[in-house]
Formats: structure tokens, C-alpha cells, sequence
């Protein structure tokens, strides 16, 4: 199984029993993860992003086999865009993983339309965080409400070059987005934060079933809560294989292509 | 042992409670789950009037008259509404199948006019469940925080009292109630974030924790995750997964005659 949500490092006001890598990699393992996209938790709040997304790609390193590290870029911060280059050429990165509403920006920012694009000419999958927790339970000073979702079909229609996956975001997803999102062929989703009895066949559904992907959100939610969620939900073997690999698989061919290609 | 002391009848497909208890149990088979504790009818009613408490509870009446050999239910009642509230306790568990009551947010639980109902459910041996969440975007203006469920338990040190949600943000839920030992915790109802089960062992004890999911509008699989994941003993898991809600139940179904 490939999961596309992991996160390394410690998150700011929590520890979690599975925040040290070795510990992650080996309930990973355990679960039967193949491999894992992760982010840094460091991402949401350092400024020295440089040196988070070092530390992120010398931690994966360790587990080549199983972690593929999702660089963090901070919009909000001077020279962005060298952070990108360095990502793929210094650290070889597949992706990136974007915290909008941690840096202060909306998906309709002509900042993000240039990350989009410069994204795309590096082959790097843009995964978007819609949110890290709940609402009801953040910190009182400090208080992140979840991505606006408003314009995102309108801005990633203008860049179908670029694969665009959504994690977490399950609670800001309505049938009527996830419909418009279906029309556009490069935007994809996790089911981490998906929630309702049977909620995996029912974003299936709602959205497309070749553009689901197992996301875990470990160590921040245990491994096992979307895991569970696939046996909950009535998914025959076909399914199921798409929703934790192929579906996953795909979208890195995708990405992967050279313009043209 | 698999039991879930929080489910509802809103928030899933079926034009009758029949259906819509028939479509739960079916989820609630592909997880393994055993038992449901189900209260409150549809749509769901925040601040609901005597008329509506009534109409709810024969909505769980109805929806577990198949269903007695997997579910059991709790009487929706409301401090706003006391007097109605003492009769659905008499109609529904003293002279009916229900097992307990569920009192959700229509006013806060640290008001004295909830202390009758609580009374008289414990004369009966029921189960009495408050929700409680601590929102750091505000509360609804009648919802209990875990600190009321506090003052409720300091007023009652001998009645068992089950904080629903454990206050939602449970690092400040298990705080809250901590000191008071009548008072269990129920898991469901929040993001699965890892940890609760530990922190809860480590503060009240496994004795004081019960799972539930708040299926349907939670996913089963995301609140048994809780439990499963959690780094604790196999004893701790069972009491939480089961025991301690057949233990608190017990008394009441010898009084039916059920147990
Ligand atoms: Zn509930």
C-alpha cells in the first residue's frame, strides 16, 4: 500500500506516541505500507524552510525504501522558489506539500498560480493540507481555520499541467465541490480526514474513484483510523487496490511526465 | 467483547427508524461491532420541545424493536423541559426497554434543574450521558464544557455520569473531570488524534473509559481506531472496548430481568 499523508518530526503543541521516525517506519511497516509521502511538521511554523526540507530528505534517506519526503514551501517567505528547485534538484523530491493556511495565503494568491506553474515545469506533485485539526480544539492563540476551497476549481483549471492532491479534506469538501473538482483531470484527494459510516465509498461517489488515495495522517491520527475506513466501507478488491496504490501510482506517472510527453 | 455507547438514528440513509437502524448495524457488522447504545431521533433537535422529545424517543423505540439482541437505547430528555423529561423516564425505562438518558445541549448541565432528571434516572439504575465539548471557536449557548460536567459530578459523587466526548478537546476533558471518580468518559465524537486513550489510562484508568464512535456521522472505523492503536494492556483495551459499559449497564438489565 502507498500512503500519501505522513508527517515527520514533532507536531508544535503535542506529542504523539509515533512522532520519532524509527517508531512511524516500523508500525508503517507493520501495517503493511510500502511506502509513505511525508511531510514535516516542522514545515508549519519554521522560517528556515531550507533547513527543514534538509533534515526531511536526510530522515527519509534512512528509510529510502519506504518514506519519499514531500518538501515544505512557505509562500509567505523570501525566494519560495528556490526552496521548489532545491527540492527537486538538490533532494530529488516527487512533491511538495503546501500549508496555505498556516502561511497566510488564499489558493486564489497569484503567488500560488506561480508555485502551480513552476511546480509543473519541475515535475513535482502539489499536495495542498486543507487542515492540520479540528477547529473546536486548536490552541486559543492560535487559531487556523481550514483552506478555503472557494476558487481552487477555477485556479486549477487554468494550470492542467500540474497534479494537485488534497489532504484532510474531508469536513471542507461538499457533494457540489467535489463534483466541479471531478471535472478537472489533475486534482486529487486522501480520505484521511473523511468522516460518516461507510465515508470512503461515499467520496468515491461523490468524486472519483481513480483519484482517491489512501492518506493516513500518521502519526497524527494512527494508522489504523483509514485502514479501518476501507473495511467499513463495502469496496470490493478492485477498489481497494486502487484507493491504497494504483490510484497513488498513477498520479506520480502523471506528475512524473516531461511536458508533451 | 465489542460494545459502542454512542450511536444515532440521524445522519444515515432510510425513510424509517427501521431502515436506518438496519443500515447502522450493517456497518456496525463489517467492524465487528457487537452492541450499540443509540439515543436521539431525527433530524436532530439542539433545543428540542416536550413534543419533540417525545416523537424522538418513539423513534429509538421503534428503531430497536427488531433489534433487542443488539442494541440498547437511551431516552433523549432536556433540563428545559423537566416535568416532560420525568415522564419519558418513566415511559421509556421504567415502564419501557430504554436503559438510560442522553442530554445534549439544550441547556448546561452545571444548572440545577438538571439534578431532578439525574435523580430519578439514578433511582432507576439508568445510565446517564452528557455531552460535553470545549470549542475553542465557542460553545452553543446551551452546551456543557467538561467543567460543568464537573460541577453536575461534584453535586452527585455517588451517581456514575458519562461525560459524552469527553469534552472534545480531551486534553482539557480529562483535566476537567479527572478528580471526580463517579465520572466515565466517552471516546466517540472527535478526530481520532493519537493519544486520548493513553492520556486517559494514564489520568482516570481504563475503568473510566468507554468507546463509542457517534456513528453514523462519526465513521466506526475512525473512533475504534482510538482504542486499537492504543499502546496499553489487552485487560485495559476489553474494559474500554466493552466491560466497563456491560458493568455500568448491568444493574439496570437485572432490574428488566434482561441480563
Ligand atoms: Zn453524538
Amino acid at each position: 500500500m502507498i500512503d500519501t499523508n505522513v508527517y515527520l518530526s514533532h507536531w508544535p503543541f503535542r506529542r504523539l506516541p509515533l512522532d520519532e521516525t524509527d517508531a512511524l517506519v516500523a508500525k508503517l511497516r507493520a501495517a503493511g505500507i510500502a511506502q509513505a509521502w511525508a511531510g514535516s511538521f516542522d514545515g508549519l511554523l519554521h522560517k528556515d524552510v531550507t533547513a527543514v526540507n534538509a533534515r526531511l530528505a536526510d530522515e527519509c534517506a534512512r528509510h529510502a525504501d519506504l518514506l519519499l519526503p514531500f518538501g515544505a514551501i512557505n509562500l509567505a517567505l523570501p525566494d519560495w522558489q528556490g526552496d521548489v528547485r532545491r527540492c527537486r534538484e538538490s533532494h530529488g523530491m516527487h512533491g511538495i506539500r503546501l500549508h496555505p493556511n498556516y502561511h497566510g495565503y488564499r489558493l486564489d494568491d497569484p503567488r500560488f498560480g506561480e508555485l502551480l506553474t513552476l511546480a509543473g515545469q519541475h515535475r513535482l506533485i502539489v499536495q495542498v493540507v486543507v487542515r492540520m485539526e479540528d477547529d473546536r480544539t486548536q490552541h486559543p492563540l492560535v487559531r487556523v481555520p481550514g483552506v478555503d476551497l472557494t476558487n481552487l476549481a477555477n485556479v486549477l483549471a487554468a494550470q492542467p499541467q500540474v497534479q494537485v492532491q488534497l489532504l484532510n479534506s474531508g469536513r471542507d469538501v461538499t457533494p457540489t465541490l467535489l463534483r466541479e473538482l471531478a471535472e478537472l483531470p489533475n486534482v486529487w484527494l486522501d480520505f484521511a480526514m473523511t468522516e460518516g459510516v461507510g465515508g470512503v465509498a461515499q467520496l468515491a461517489g461523490d468524486f472519483h474513484m481513480d483519484r482517491v488515495l489512501l492518506g493516513t495522517y500518521a502519526p497524527f491520527f494512527p494508522v489504523e483510523s483509514s485502514l479501518l475506513k476501507l473495511d467499513e466501507s463495502e469496496l470490493g478488491h478492485t477498489l481497494r487496490d486502487r484507493f491504497t496504490r494504483k490510484n497513488a501510482e498513477q498520479l506520480t506517472r502523471l506528475a512524473g511526465k516531461k511536458p508533451g510527453q | 467483547m465489542l460494545w459502542d455507547l454512542h450511536c444515532h438514528l440521524s445522519g444515515i440513509d432510510g425513510d424509517t427508524p427501521d431502515l436506518r437502524m438496519a443500515n447502522l448495524i450493517r456497518f456496525a457488522d463489517r467492524m465487528g461491532i457487537e452492541r450499540v447504545v443509540v439515543f436521539m431521533g431525527y433530524p436532530f433537535a439542539t433545543d428540542p420541545t416536550a413534543e419533540e422529545l417525545r416523537v424522538q424517543n418513539d423513534q429509538v423505540l421503534q428503531a430497536l424493536s427488531h433489534w433487542h439482541d443488539r442494541a440498547f437505547g437511551f431516552a433523549y430528555v432536556s433540563p428545559k423541559h423537566v416535568d416532560a423529561s420525568l415522564a419519558e423516564i418513566d415511559r421509556c425505562i421504567r415502564n419501557g426497554p430504554l436503559v438510560g438518558i442522553k442530554l445534549w445541549v439544550a441547556g448546561h448541565c452545571s444548572d440545577t434543574a438538571v439534578d431532578a432528571i439525574v435523580q430519578r434516572c439514578a433511582e432507576l439504575q439508568g445510565v446517564i450521558f452528557q455531552h460535553t465539548w470545549n470549542k475553542a471557536n465557542g460553545n452553543l449557548p446551551g452546551e456543557s464544557t467538561a467543567e460543568d460536567m464537573a460541577v453536575l459530578a461534584a453535586r452527585h459523587p455517588a451517581t456514575p455520569l458519562i461525560c459524552g466526548h469527553t469534552g472534545g478537546d480531551w486534553e482539557l476533558g480529562i483535566r476537567a473531570i479527572r478528580a471526580h471518580l463517579n465520572v466515565s468518559i466517552d471516546l466517540g465524537g472527535s478526530d481520532p488524534t493519537a493519544g486520548i486513550v493513553e492520556m486517559a489510562v494514564r489520568e482516570l484508568g481504563a475503568e473510566r473509559i468507554i468507546f463509542g464512535s457517534d456513528a453514523p456521522g462519526r465513521s466506526f472505523a475512525s473512533q475504534l481506531a482510538k482504542v486499537n492503536s492504543a499502546d496499553i494492556s489487552s485487560e485495559s483495551r476489553s474494559l474500554i472496548l466493552g466491560g466497563n459499559l456491560k458493568r455500568l449497564l448491568l444493574p439496570i438489565l437485572r432490574a428488566k430481568g434482561i441480563a
